[in-house]
């Protein structure tokens, strides 16, 4: 079963309000909750798919009712709790905050601009040769879900379970999240976008002639 | 801070965190959401949650609050659709540097100055009168932060992530957008650390246009595939 992060497809959310936007930030907490993520991702204690997983296991009721910033700190603060950077008693100002170990590690503001710009890629090197050829018919493993933990992290959403598609595109091996957000290891697999006709993922489509590309993992991935 | 403000903030926290956390963090890992999380007392504003939380970090001595006011520049008067918009005019005007655009645009763009987080592996995927592209991510909100900046709002709501997928078309139209009979939509989930910029169809009586002038008429909406590419009356 899914969570509620993986709301593809889902009915009854109402038009998209597109009008423009004036600010980058509407609240200046909104910004600060940005960079704190940022900075304290800079002190290593977990990756990016840790941190996805940390906002998606939010319960649901959080998840809707939380704006987007207040997601990002709940996953922070879970996270933090969860890696022991910060004790329950800190967060709730029962005890004094003890200067971590973990300082030396601090972003500093001068290390911003080098950090931003490096950024992280998720290409590695892998053992595994790619299976499949652009063009070349697959399908889509028959969940969407994380086959080492249940209730994992997994980058298959829930609409594109048991689908066939059409490989379109080679993107070269990558960090698999399902282990990664896990602790379990990089896992470098071949990534493939692929390519769904409408038809294939929904009952009523748009318009017969449109299709979904996604990114997917080859362990996601079965030849049909 | 003064001391009373403190003394709210720190309130506000514990609140929050006490509720927070006996939902959120039981004892087992990763498996969060199989309780129910009765939020009797409502949580603070999180205006005052941020702020905590700033503080505790800043006092373990894990955050330099001037690292996240740098961090915020960057974001808010750095890196913005900008560096799109160059990308495309220079598309539009450069047939070698649009062949290899779609070739392979993570070095080319890197070359103009645009790498980095969120930009890590960049595709662009080009508009043309048969297909129109339009680019989301249904399970979180990825987005080439090198070339466009911070996603807007709806770019992160549910309605965009729930409808771009099953319902591109009617998503388009709250954008006031309408396509050709015949052109065909291919939306791109993000669901890797790939990122998507559109190269938009330039627009008719632009011949002979600079690269800066073309610039001025590409929007952000028309590099992520709500918008199209227009010259003002």
């Amino acid at each position: 079963m899914n969570r509620v992060h993986d709301m593809g497809g889902r009915f009854g959310d109402g038009p998209v309000d597109g009008r423009p936007e004036h600010a980058v930030f509407h609240e200046d907490w909104q910004a600060r909750a940005l960079a704190l993520t940022l900075a304290a991702g800079a002190l290593g204690k977990w990756n990016i798919d840790m941190s996805r997983h940390a906002r998606e296991c939010l319960s649901p009721k959080d998840y809707t009712a939380f704006g987007y910033y207040e997601k990002w700190i709940g996953g922070l603060v879970a996270l933090l709790v969860e890696q022991g950077v910060v004790s329950r008693a800190e967060l709730s100002g029962i005890g004094p905050a003890q200067f971590s170990e973990l300082a030396t590690r601090k972003l500093t503001a001068d290390a911003v601009g080098d950090m931003l710009a490096r950024g992280s890629p998720a290409n590695r090197p892998c053992d595994s040769a790619p299976l499949f050829v652009v063009g070349e018919t697959v399908r889509t493993r028959q969940f969407a879900e994380n086959t080492f933990v249940s209730g994992g992290h997994t980058r298959l959403p829930t609409y594109a379970a048991g689908a066939q598609g059409k490989i379109l595109r080679y993107q070269g091996t990558h960090v698999l999240p399902d282990s990664s957000a896990h602790g379990r290891g990089e896992a470098a697999e071949p990534l493939y976008a692929v390519a769904f006709a409408a038809s294939a993922l929904w009952r009523h489509p748009e318009n017969p002639d449109d299709e979904v590309v996604l990114d997917l993992w080859q362990s996601y991935l079965v030849a049909a | 801070m003064g001391a009373r403000e403190e003394a709210r903030v720190w309130a506000g926290l514990a609140l929050w965190t006490r509720e927070f956390l006996r939902g959120s963090l039981p004892d087992m890992p990763h498996d969060h959401s199989d309780h129910d999380h009765p939020h009797a007392l409502l949580p603070p504003e999180p205006a005052l949650r941020v702020k905590a939380l700033e503080t505790l970090l800043t006092r373990k001595g894990l955050v330099d609050p001037a690292a996240l006011d740098a961090i915020i520049d960057t974001y808010e008067n750095k890196i913005g659709p900008r560096n799109g918009a160059h990308v495309v005019a220079r598309a539009w005007t450069d047939p070698a540097f649009r062949a290899a655009l779609i070739a392979d645009a993570t070095p080319l763009v890197a070359d103009l100055g645009y790498y980095g987080r969120q930009g890590e592996h960049l595709v662009v995927v080009e508009n043309t009168p048969e297909v129109h592209n339009m680019v989301v991510c249904t399970l979180c909100s990825c987005y080439p932060w090198p070339l466009l900046g911070i996603p807007p709002g709806w770019y992160k709501s549910d309605a965009y992530r729930a409808r771009a997928v099953r319902a591109p078309r009617a998503v388009l139209a709250d954008f006031g957008v309408t396509l050709n009979e015949g052109t065909a939509v291919r939306v791109w989930d993000s669901t890797a650390e790939v990122r998507y910029l559109v190269l938009p169809l330039r627009p008719e009586g632009t011949d002979g246009w600079s690269e800066e002038a073309l610039m001025d008429l590409v929007t952000r909406d028309s590099m992520i595939g709500t918008g199209v590419v227009t010259v003002p009356e």
